[in-house]
């Protein structure tokens, strides 16, 4: 344990239930990562969920599955990655001092985050809602899919939920994001004290790894390759 | 993590193989291999999540608190799931157990 | 050990020395605290509220029960009633109960720190568990839910025609209070402590409230999901739940008792901490076997992640699962039954003394073993085939809920009032109602377990006539404990204003809570202090010393 320093000498940020920065700065980082734990149990609950219903109607998922458009998913997983990228930069940017590459490197994650959700909202969902595909909105069971209608229509209510819940979680960051670029501006994350952005960027790249289980799981869960027979 | 600055390199290397891994994973479910799609399709995830906690997480240089936090999430996401599909799996197994009720008509042989 | 105050040094009356009480006046300076101290005392106000609340629809359906026909509401308002009973008591009581209110105050003096490690976080954890109380509230008095505190599917998903949203939301949103005040208390744990003071030093309070930490953090999620795909379901009809159209009501089933599973758990091992405590400090005497009891806690926290499908046995969940749950049901309970052995040493020549606190830890140790064992019965898969949905499961679980965790929690009340307040209350009050609680308990309970074994259902509104002793037992046992409880109410609120002033260390108990003053001053410690004794570590008598 550090000895305590004298008052005054504290930098900016310090909070006064803490000894030192560097005790401020672990007990910041393991109660992101705990929360992050939460976050694994919450989203972890859909996850059974739907693999307990892909296993008992893997017919009915496949055939959900590909209709989902598997060229958004995947450009939207190279979105991601890339903001996780970005995100890691900036806080790079503040490890290493650097002020002007910090805010333009949040300001590229929240754009590729933001261009994430347009492309989500804008092509799948609406292409969806037209095509009749989304629960509770006029859902329309589709002949070809036989007697697994009703199978089908879980398939999108998991799919809908799962990426709704994961939009709401990326939303949130954006916000998180904005507040934080405008502190970066500032001045506020130097070398020694970038904790927010060190919390944050754990949070988002989480956000990243849902969507990295979620669009194999959901987007190739019954295969794209042809089956004889089904032309879609 | 303690200040520990990953160099821009590494970041660049998990930026690249997170895309391809991401392009693999596509091109694999377009070709069919049974049952095994879905393995490949999660055995790449974990890959692609391994190396964003490892290097964009910093947690190959974070204290073993930090990892254990990570490993007990994971564990008992796959308690929740292995116990609850334990259940769901096996409902309809006829159920073979007779314990004592098969040796009972022996005791009761022995009596006068 | 004299029940009024023996002063050590120069008693300087409460209100004239500054302390967390009187260090700022005004509404506001409660409502935006982030000392820990004031929001343990408002989590103190508002579970009490609670509690009432829980308190209110038990005492309406025992009065109900002394009828065979039922002599107060019809059968629909009586659903309502036991379910809104549950909810309350469930997840706006027993969870947050000694956590909240004494785990808030005491974690950090504890271990020697100055605050948990996020203060603002556990404020708005306050503001959360206020505002699903809220919606709980309204719900209930719009007409609450009919469905169980279990909300089982498809009835509540797809053909109740109450609240469940609204309550199911209130839930929701306290769900995350759990989650926030467990964060804190790992990490403050983890990483606050003082100077000197290992692991192995730290009060086994402490070691409980860090193993039901991480039952909030791994196990409160999972009720928050369920309980948003239950209202996604309520909304769309789309049939995850609903059987008919292939949905599994089993899978509502898992992903509930996932958590409350665990969620009695988080009620019971806080409980466990505060008899760890009681009992060395009116025995005046070490724990016996410190890391089993440490290590105990934390083999209870892992162990009840496993054993959730012992509520699921006849529900539909295939033999082989049960199979598996029974087993591990039956190891879940040997960690407590190592708690139960070791206090039980610990009281073996000491030197005990029976103030009210004390009244309520062996109370507690005698209660919980008959719950535990109970509930082994339950964990039998055969047996519990025959008393599921009996009164008998009602009895096992009151006994660990009410005579164990409400028990230790009066104690630790009683413990810590003290320290809290600065005030003595009438330890002969104290004791007194501490005797009516133990005597109203088990006349409302016990009679509970011989119905049960004869087969009376559990949730129901009437019962055949055979029963009715036995229920109005129950329900006479009900009114004793009623006033059991409300005499502590009385003589607490009394004390704030006359009780005498509580210097530092009234009981003469070991721990660094009891080496500041009463009460705390805000910063609790005018110097970090430097550990260098292990826990409880009371003079040793000689024959004890030579074993």
């Amino acid at each position: 344990m550090t000895v305590h320093a004298v008052h005054g000498e504290h930098p900016p940020g310090f909070a006064h239930q803490f000894e030192d920065m560097e005790q401020q700065r672990e007990a910041g980082n393991l109660g992101m990562w705990l929360f992050l734990a939460t976050e694994v149990m919450f989203f972890g609950g859909l996850f059974m969920s739907y693999i307990v219903y892909r296993t008992k109607y893997p017919g009915a998922f496949a055939d959900g599955s590909r209709l989902l458009n598997v060229k958004f998913g995947a450009v939207n997983t190279a979105v991601l990655i890339a903001s996780s990228l970005t995100m890691a930069m900036a806080i790079h940017s503040a490890q290493t001092g650097k002020k002007k590459p910090q805010v333009w490197y949040l300001i590229l994650t929240m754009i590729l985050g933001a261009l994430f959700l347009f492309l989500k909202f804008n092509f799948e969902w609406r292409a969806d809602y037209h095509e009749h595909l989304i629960p509770g909105f006029g859902f329309y069971v589709r002949p070809e899919w036989g007697g697994g209608g009703a199978h089908v229509q879980m398939f999108f209510l998991f799919y809908f939920f799962m990426t709704g819940l994961h939009a709401l979680h990326m939303i949130v960051g954006i916000g998180i994001l904005t507040v934080l670029t405008v502190m970066a501006a500032r001045g506020r994350f130097y070398e020694q004290y970038y904790a927010p952005l060190e919390s944050s960027g754990l949070y988002w790249h989480f956000v990243d790894i849902i969507w990295i289980f979620l669009f194999p799981l959901l987007y190739l869960a019954g295969g794209r390759y042809p089956i004889p027979g089904v032309t879609h | 993590m303690s200040g520990h600055v990953v160099p821009v390199r590494v970041y660049l290397a998990v930026f690249v193989s997170l895309l391809i891994l991401t392009g693999l994973t596509t091109a694999v479910a377009f070709v069919d291999m049974g049952p095994f799609n879905l393995v490949v399709a999660l055995v790449i995830a974990v890959a692609k999540m391994l190396l964003v906690v490892l290097f964009f997480m910093h947690i190959k240089y974070s204290p073993p608190l930090t990892r254990l936090v990570l490993i007990a999430a994971v564990l008992w996401l796959g308690i929740m799931v292995t116990l609850t599909l334990s259940d769901e799996l096996t409902r309809g197994w006829e159920v073979k157990i007779q314990g004592l009720s098969a040796i009972l008509p022996y005791f009761r042989a022995l009596l006068p | 050990m004299s029940s009024t105050a023996t002063v050590d040094n120069l008693e300087i009356p409460a209100e004239s020395r500054l302390n967390y009480l009187n260090a700022s006046y005004g509404i506001k300076s409660w409502l935006l605290t982030t000392d820990h101290k004031r929001i343990a005392l408002l989590y103190l106000v508002s579970i009490t509220f609670m509690f009432l609340v829980g308190g209110v629809a038990a005492t309406l359906m025992r009065l109900h029960l002394i009828e065979p026909q039922g002599a107060l509401v019809d059968p629909e308002t009586y659903n309502r009633l036991f379910s809104i009973h549950g909810i309350v008591m469930v997840f706006f009581f027993l969870v947050p109960s000694i956590p909240a209110t004494l785990g808030n105050f005491l974690v950090p003096m504890m271990i020697g720190a100055r605050d948990v490690a996020f203060p603002k976080l556990n404020l708005m954890s306050w503001y959360i568990y206020i505002t699903g109380a809220a919606f709980t509230l309204y719900a209930a008095v719009t007409g609450g839910v009919d469905t169980g505190w279990t909300f089982y599917t498809p009835f509540s998903s797809n053909y109740s025609h109450s609240a469940v949203i609204p309550v199911a939301l209130g839930v929701f949103i306290t769900g995350f209070s759990s989650i926030l005040t467990g964060l804190n208390f790992i990490v403050t744990i983890h990483k606050m402590r003082a100077p000197g003071m290992t692991w192995f030093r730290l009060p086994l309070f402490i070691w409980a409230m860090y193993a039901t930490s991480i039952i909030f953090i791994l196990g409160t999620p999972v009720i928050a999901i369920t309980l948003f795909l239950l209202g996604l379901e309520r909304l769309l009809h789309i049939g995850i739940f609903d059987p008919a159209v292939g949905g599994d009501p089993l899978l509502f089933q898992h992903l509930f008792w996932f958590y409350s599973h665990p969620a009695v758990y988080i009620m019971i091992l806080p409980g466990m901490g505060v008899i760890s405590e009681l009992i060395t400090a009116f025995s005046r005497k070490r724990i016996f076997g410190y890391s089993f009891v440490a290590f105990s806690s934390m083999a209870i926290a892992v162990i009840s992640f496993l054993v959730w499908g012992h509520h699921m046995f006849v529900t539909g969940q295939s033999v082989y699962a049960g199979l598996v749950f029974s087993v591990l049901s039956f190891l879940v309970a040997i960690p407590s039954a190592v708690k139960v052995f070791n206090w039980t040493a610990t009281l073996y020549k000491g030197s005990i003394s029976y103030q009210a606190p004390m009244l309520y830890a062996l109370g507690f140790i005698g209660l919980f073993t008959m719950g535990g064992l109970t509930g082994l019965f339950l964990a039998s898969l055969a047996v519990d085939v025959h008393l599921n949905g009996t009164y008998f499961v009602v009895a096992h679980f009151h006994y660990i809920m009410v005579g164990g965790a409400v028990m230790a929690y009066m104690g630790g009340l009683h413990f810590w009032w003290p320290k809290i307040t600065g005030r003595l209350y009438p330890d002969a009050w104290a004791r007194f109602s501490a005797l009516v609680i133990f005597v109203g308990f088990n006349l409302t309970f016990f009679p509970q377990f011989v119905m049960g074994y004869l087969g009376m259902p559990r949730r129901y509104a009437v019962y055949p006539p055979e029963f009715q002793v036995l229920n109005v037992m129950s329900s006479a046992g009900a009114s004793v404990l009623a006033v059991g409880y409300v005499i502590p109410l009385v003589y607490f609120i009394w004390s704030m204003r006359y009780g005498p002033p509580a210097g530092p260390n009234p009981w003469g108990a070991k721990g660094l809570e009891w080496e500041t003053p009463s009460p705390p001053p805000t910063e609790n410690f005018e110097e970090i202090p430097i550990v260098t004794e292990e826990a409880y570590n009371y003079p040793q008598l000689p024959e004890v010393a030579r074993g």
